[in-house]
Formats: structure tokens, C-alpha cells, sequence
């Protein structure tokens, strides 16, 4: 670093010198990794695209308190039309960076998105997705579905509820057909893995015979629909339910189309829902910006948990404006305020559907990675057997916890959060300890991905090929 | 070739009026003009009012006149909160700047970077002008030539027309993907000074607005008169000659029929295709206000439709008075 380097600073960071210093000094001379100041953005002017979704609300908290341009990063932040349109976008380096489904660097990592190297420095939002069915399927679900000693269904709901209501459309000859967002998507994965928990068969992938409609074998049909059009398009009658994010689910219980059954905190706990996705060349070119970038992120992810959702009321004013997600502040508040309604008037405490800092703190685990990865291998995107080390090098070639910690040491550098606020950064592997899945009870340890495939009764295993 | 500009003929029955030259027949001719297309304009907006609030939907019932008034002020409204955002956004960076030149007065200034919010409703039409003005040029630039081309050489015309009426019924959202990928790949700058969802744009609407262009010209070339031509073959004109001062003049009525038709599916393509590509225009106001779906959507939506309706009449009044003013035959302009 040199002098007139340092001396054009941003002022921000000047505010805090003193103490700065002597970190820095202290730094210096202990072995552990020097502190080093991040330098000046490359690139200052950018434009960030993002979904119309409750959890893309980190990017709209860092542009509207400031956190963006404090890094001296002048962001532009832009509705996309649909999640392909987004992808084939960040890729072709006309938006710098995206809100992002979790398994997308994955596709890029892996091949079977694009061929452009898409990374994951920090993780937008933990949960956050739920499953919702229509009228007419909840009212013969709700038959199978035990009740509770308070009169209420018991929750989660498996799918297994479902089977009796599959069985009838079969028997009328009608299909069945579900909508998620994304193929290499959360939304998809989270409905193939709740349906397959119940005995019910989604259909595979076969990418290698050119088959990428992911109907084979299926018993229920999932097709793409964009989120905000997921409510209009059960209403018509094209699909009977739909995975998605919000607030598309509390839609339609406000607006009487449909009842959400489970939520993916049930499916998979405290698991990467988006994430924040940029190229590698961007991030090679642009190192300075990146680190600058996640920084904002992080304390945006902050403050939306901070003192126990206490800025959670002022975050859904923000998103609410039509620039951003736009729906009623009401249907926003209804999940980001620590509720869920479920059938309409049943709102259940539900503190952590959206988690953006606490507990997990924004970090891009590989263990999360490696997760959406055996998802993929379940449903026939990777076509065939990988050894368990395949799995965790295409995690590590995709989230990228190191910028994420290099970015957290600047900000607990500067002051601005304390080493309190973080795990310990240091000896971190970025690898969770087993998990137990709260549905099927299957335990998922990051480190023996193919174990964890061959658990499953429905699903590709082994050497089986789709 | 003389250009004359005339008063437009509704002006008449007002100038006579005010010199006091038979008022009770003036009186009549302006309440045909006046009277009847605002009281149709009444009828309707009574209708409206009364049929929306009939219409169910899932977000609310159909916005009668009074709520999309209310909406299109909110849109103003939006606008002026913008122009104080936008305002707190320059001054804070100057107060950084001040900072920054404070603690180290040798540095170098930086830039004045520009606002970051999003575009307003007013900075969307403007996007959705510039592009459709652009795809428009571009499409006349290619069609104009082409079509005294193909008017002008009956061989060119039995080659070239099958694929004109192949072409000409393509939608805009047909050539939309193809269009996107090609401008991806090919329009590959670091930093390009023009967004590639423009160039998206841009170029569907030439690719769909171009055709009509095409027909009438070639239509009006070969339709001059054979008056004119022996003209030509008696003065022993050269090509550019014979097509500069026989062709052109003589079908310049048709050419601006023919424009005028392609702003009309100019304008009609880029709503949309900016809804797809990206474009920040009136397109994307209105897919975004549908994926927001929230109470105050569908009135925002018939603003914005009705601002499409007004713009694109607008455009087209613009291209009348262009063919008043540069065309010869006088009767040939309708209303």
C-alpha cells in the first residue's frame, strides 16, 4: 500500500485511523494474516440484477442506507425479468451481479447452466421458500393430514398426504402438473425433494439423451413458471401448486387461490436459499470491488436481523416500493416479520423463515454447496456416479468463503462490527457438522455427499444413470 | 420541389368566427368539430366508471377513471420524491468529497458519479422514445432504398417478394430470443457505450417496423406515372437523375404512407420487446407493475396503457404534419 494510495482513502475510514493503526500495527506483528486495507474499487459504477423476492432484500437495505456508498461503490439495481434472463445476463457481463438461486454457480461450476464461471461470495438468505397447493388439492389433502390437540393440521405436512390426491387426478386421467422457477433452481429442488419424502416420483433429468423436461418416470410434472406469475398461473388452472419464494405464497392465501403446506426450513434447516453471484473474471478484475461489495452485503444482512428482527418492520417498508418487490406491505410483513399464515386465519410463529445474518452469517458454505449438488445428482443433472472429493471441488470452485472472510476482517478492522459478530474466522472450515433432516429424519453430512444420495429411497443412486 | 405549409382546416370555422362571418353556420361546423368528439369522450369515461367496478380480479377490481387519475398522480408524485432523492444523493457525494479533500488536499478530485436510482416514470417514456425513434431510422435507412430498389426492377420484386411476406407476419417476441443471443455474441465490449438490451431492442423493432416501408415504397416507385417516365426517356436522364427528380418526388405519398404505418408497429414492437429485453421503457414499467401485484398495479397498468395510446397518437400526428408539409398531392392525406 502505498502513501497517496492510503491518503485517498475514502474519509469514512479516516474517522476511525487511530484505532485503525494500531491494529494494523499489532497486525503486523503478530503471524497471523496482515490485515491488509482493502484499495480503491476498480470499478465504481454498477448494476445489480435481482428477482422480485422477499430475500433480495440485502441488496435493497445496502443501497438504501448507504452501506454501498460508503464502500464508494455507486450501485444500479434492476428488476430481471425472469431467472434465465438474470443468469444469461450476469454472464454475459452486462449486470456485474446478481441475486442468485444457491445451486446457479453450482450449473456454471458443473457445466450444465453455461459454460461462464459464476461464483458465490456471500449467501443473501438461509430458508425462505415454501410450498403451496391450490384450493381444491388442499380441501382432499387436508382429509390425510393429522390434527393436532388444538384442532389444527400438524405441521410439517408430508407429502404422503399428497399421494391419495395424485392417485384421483391419475384415475380421472387428468395431469398433474406442479410450477417451480428454475430448473438448477432451490424452488425445484425443495418440491422434488418434499414430493420423493412422500412417495412420490418427480421425474428425472436425462441430460446426456438430450431430455432436459425432467418428466421421465415422473408421476407429477414440474414445469418453469417465473415467481410473480405463479399465483395467476394456478388460478387458470395450468398448475394444482408451485414451490417459490415470497411473498407468492402468502399471495395466495391473501388472495383466497391457495394454501401453503410447508416451508423449506422443514425440508432442509438453515440451508443457502440465494445467494450473491458474480463471474470469476469479475471477481479476478475487480478484486477491490468484490470485497468492497460483500462488505456491504454483510452489514445489510446484519441489520436486517439485528436485535432480533428489530429493523425487520423498516426492511419490509423498503422492499415494498414498486421499484423493488412491490407487493402489499402486508403480504411482505406476513413472512419477514417472524409469522406465517398457512390456511387463511392459521398464522403460525415462524421466526427464521427468511435468515439472512443470524446464526449463519452470510457465509457461502461448501457443506451447502456440496447439498444442492447431491440434489442435482438425485434428479439426473449430474448424469452419472462422482467420487464424494468431485463434489466438494465444484463446491469449492463455486462459494468463495474466502472473499466472504476477508471481506468480515475489514469490517471488524474498521470497527464496524465486532470479531463477536463473526464465528471464528480463522480456524472456520466452512463445512457443517452432520445435519438431520426435520422431515425424513436423514442425516446429511457435507463431507460423504454420495452416502447421503444412496439414503434416499426415490432419486438416482450409486451408478445409476437416468 | 415546394414546401407549403398550410393551416391545418379546423382553424377555418374559429377565424371566420371571430371576423363575425356567418356565426350560426361557424357555431354548427365547430360543435361537429369539438362538441361531439367530447361528448363521445364523456360517454365512454361515464361507461368506465360505471363497468369497472363489474370486473373482479385477484388484485382488486378493474381501476374505474378516478383511481387511474389517482395513480397517474402518484406517478408524478413518485417523480418529485425522485428529484429529492436524487438531489440528497449528489450532495452527500459532494460532502464525501469535501471530506476526502480535506484530509489530503493534493489528491486527485474524483468523478461526479451518476444517480443510481431507479428510472421514473417520466425517464421511461423517454427511454421508450429514444429507442423507438432509433429502431424507426434504422428500419427507414434500410427500407426506403430497398424499396425503390424492388419498385423500380420487376426481376427484383418476383425475387425478393416471398420473402418479404414470409418475414412481414414474424412477431416482434419470435425474433426477440434470436435477436438476444446474436447481440450478446456479437456486441461484445467491456464497456459499451450503448446497453445491450437497447441494441436488443433497437433491432427487433427495425427488424418487425421495416416492412410496410418496404411494400408501399416499392409500391409507389413502380406506380409513377408513364407520363413521367417518358419524361425521363425523352430528357435521356441517368439513373440517379431519373430517380431523384422523377421517382422520389413522384412517390413520396406513398413512401409516408408507408412510414407512417411502420411507426405504428414501431411503437406497437417495443412495448413488446422492451418486456422482455430488458430496455428500461414503458415495456418493463408495465411487466414490472404486473409482477409487483400489489393493490395499486392495474391502475398504474391502464396509466401506462394509456399513455402508450396518447404517445403513439401523438407520433402519428407528427408524421402527418411531416407529410403535409414535404408531399405533393395534398388529397392523399387522410385524417
Amino acid at each position: 500500500m502505498t502513501v497517496s494510495g492510503f491518503a485517498g482513502k475514502i474519509s469514512r475510514w479516516r474517522i476511525q485511523a487511530a484505532g485503525f493503526v494500531t491494529l494494523c500495527t499489532v497486525a503486523l506483528l503478530a503471524p497471523a494474516p496482515l490485515l491488509a486495507e482493502t484499495g480503491e474499487p476498480e470499478k465504481w459504477e454498477l448494476k445489480f440484477g435481482f428477482i422480485k423476492l422477499t430475500d433480495m432484500a440485502p441488496l435493497a437495505v445496502a443501497y438504501e442506507n448507504g452501506y454501498f456508498e460508503d464502500e464508494g461503490l455507486y450501485v444500479r439495481l434492476e428488476a430481471q425479468a425472469n431467472w434465465k434472463v438474470l443468469y444469461d445476463r450476469v454472464a454475459s457481463g452486462e449486470l456485474d451481479g446478481a441475486h442468485m438461486l444457491a445451486p446457479m454457480p453450482l450449473g456454471a461450476a458443473t457445466g450444465i447452466t453455461g459454460s461462464t464461471a459464476i461464483i458465490a461470495p456471500f449467501t443473501l438468505s438461509y430458508n425462505g421458500a415454501a410450498i403451496t397447493v391450490s384450493n381444491a388439492v388442499w380441501a382432499e389433502m387436508k382429509q390425510h393430514v393429522p390434527v393436532g390437540d388444538d384442532g389444527k393440521p400438524v405441521h410439517p405436512v408430508g407429502a404422503a398426504a399428497l399421494q391419495p390426491v395424485l392417485e384421483s387426478y391419475k384415475a380421472a386421467g387428468k395431469p398433474f402438473n406442479l410450477g417451480m422457477t428454475f430448473p438448477v433452481g432451490t424452488h425445484n429442488y425443495h418440491l422434488r425433494y418434499w414430493l420423493a419424502a412422500g412417495g412420490i416420483h418427480p421425474g428425472f433429468y436425462a441430460p446426456q439423451k438430450g431430455d432436459n423436461s425432467g418428466y421421465t418416470d415422473a408421476e407429477a410434472m414440474l414445469s418453469v413458471v417465473p415467481p410473480p406469475q405463479m399465483v395467476p398461473t394456478m388460478e387458470a388452472g395450468t398448475t394444482v401448486g408451485y414451490c417459490v419464494g415470497e411473498p407468492w405464497n402468502q399471495q395466495a392465501v391473501s388472495t383466497g387461490l391457495g394454501v401453503p403446506v410447508v416451508t423449506s426450513e422443514n425440508l432442509w434447516t438453515d440451508g443457502a436459499d440465494k445467494v450473491f453471484g458474480i463471474t470469476r473474471d469479475f471477481a479476478e478484475k475487480y478484486p477491490n470491488t468484490t470485497v468492497r461489495t460483500v462488505k456491504a452485503l454483510i452489514r445489510a444482512a446484519h441489520w436486517l436481523d439485528e436485535n432480533d428482527n428489530a429493523n425487520r418492520a423498516e426492511g419490509v417498508k423498503i422492499i415494498a416500493r414498486p421499484a423493488y418487490v412491490g407487493a402489499n406491505e402486508q403480504v411482505i410483513a406476513n413472512s419477514m416479520t417472524g409469522t406465517f399464515e398457512f390456511e387463511k386465519g392459521d398464522k403460525r410463529p415462524v421466526p427464521d423463515f427468511n435468515k439472512f445474518f443470524r446464526g449463519q452469517y452470510g457465509i457461502p458454505y461448501y457443506s451447502d454447496a456440496v447439498w444442492w449438488l447431491t440434489q442435482m445428482r438425485r434428479w439426473g443433472h449430474i448424469d452419472e456416479y462422482k467420487p464424494d472429493d468431485w463434489y466438494m471441488e465444484m463446491a469449492r470452485e463455486a462459494f468463495r468463503p474466502d472473499i466472504y472472510a476477508a471481506a468480515a476482517r475489514e469490517l471488524i478492522a474498521e470497527g464496524t462490527l465486532g470479531t463477536g459478530d463473526f464465528p471464528d474466522l480463522d480456524t472456520a472450515t466452512f463445512i457443517k457438522p452432520p445435519q438431520k433432516g426435520p422431515l425424513d429424519g436423514i442425516v446429511y453430512d457435507g463431507n460423504k455427499p454420495n452416502a447421503y444420495i444412496d439414503s434416499f429411497e426415490i432419486g438416482l443412486k450409486g451408478e445409476q444413470k437416468p | 420541389m415546394a414546401v407549403s405549409l398550410q393551416l391545418p382546416g379546423w382553424i377555418e370555422p374559429y377565424a371566420r368566427l371571430f371576423r363575425g362571418q356567418q356565426p350560426g353556420a361557424q357555431l354548427a361546423i365547430i360543435t361537429r368539430q369539438l362538441g361531439l368528439p367530447v361528448l363521445g369522450l364523456a360517454v365512454f369515461l361515464l361507461l368506465w366508471q360505471a363497468l369497472a367496478p363489474q370486473v373482479q380480479t385477484t388484485l382488486g377490481h378493474l381501476p374505474g377513471p378516478a383511481q387511474v387519475w389517482s395513480q397517474a398522480k402518484g406517478l408524478h408524485q413518485e417523480y418529485r420524491d425522485d428529484k429529492d432523492r436524487e438531489l440528497a444523493f449528489y450532495q452527500r457525494q459532494e460532502e464525501r468529497i469535501a471530506r476526502m479533500l480535506e484530509k489530503s488536499p493534493g489528491a486527485a478530485v474524483p468523478p461526479l458519479r451518476a444517480y443510481t436510482g431507479n428510472p421514473t416514470f417520466y425517464t421511461q417514456i423517454a427511454t421508450s422514445l429514444k429507442t423507438v425513434m432509433s429502431g424507426f431510422v434504422v428500419a427507414a435507412v434500410v427500407a426506403i432504398p430497398l424499396g425503390i430498389a424492388i419498385g423500380l426492377s420487376g426481376a427484383l420484386y418476383n425475387a425478393v417478394n416471398p420473402l418479404i411476406q414470409v418475414f412481414k407476419p414474424v412477431s416482434p417476441l419470435a425474433w426477440l430470443p434470436l435477436v438476444t443471443l446474436v447481440v450478446a455474441s456479437v456486441y461484445d465490449t467491456p464497456d459499451p457505450m450503448v446497453p445491450k438490451s437497447f441494441v436488443t431492442s433497437l433491432i427487433t423493432v427495425a427488424l418487425c417496423c421495416i416492412w410496410p416501408t418496404v411494400i408501399n415504397t416499392a409500391v409507389g416507385v413502380a406506380s409513377v406515372s408513364p407520363d413521367l417516365n417518358n419524361v425521363s426517356k425523352v430528357l435521356r436522364l441517368n439513373w440517379f437523375a431519373h430517380v431523384r427528380r422523377i421517382v422520389l418526388p413522384a412517390a413520396v405519398p406513398m413512401i409516408f404512407t408507408g412510414l407512417r404505418l411502420s411507426l405504428g408497429v414501431a411503437w406497437m414492437v417495443l412495448i413488446a420487446a422492451e418486456m422482455l429485453s430488458q430496455n428500461p421503457g414503458l415495456g418493463k414499467f408495465i411487466w414490472d407493475e404486473f409482477q409487483n401485484g400489489n393493490a395499486q398495479s392495474l391502475g398504474r397498468i391502464v396509466v401506462a396503457v394509456i399513455t402508450i395510446g396518447l404517445i403513439g397518437y401523438l407520433l402519428d400526428q407528427i408524421m402527418l404534419l411531416l407529410q403535409r408539409l414535404l408531399s405533393w398531392d395534398k388529397k392523399s392525406v387522410t385524417r
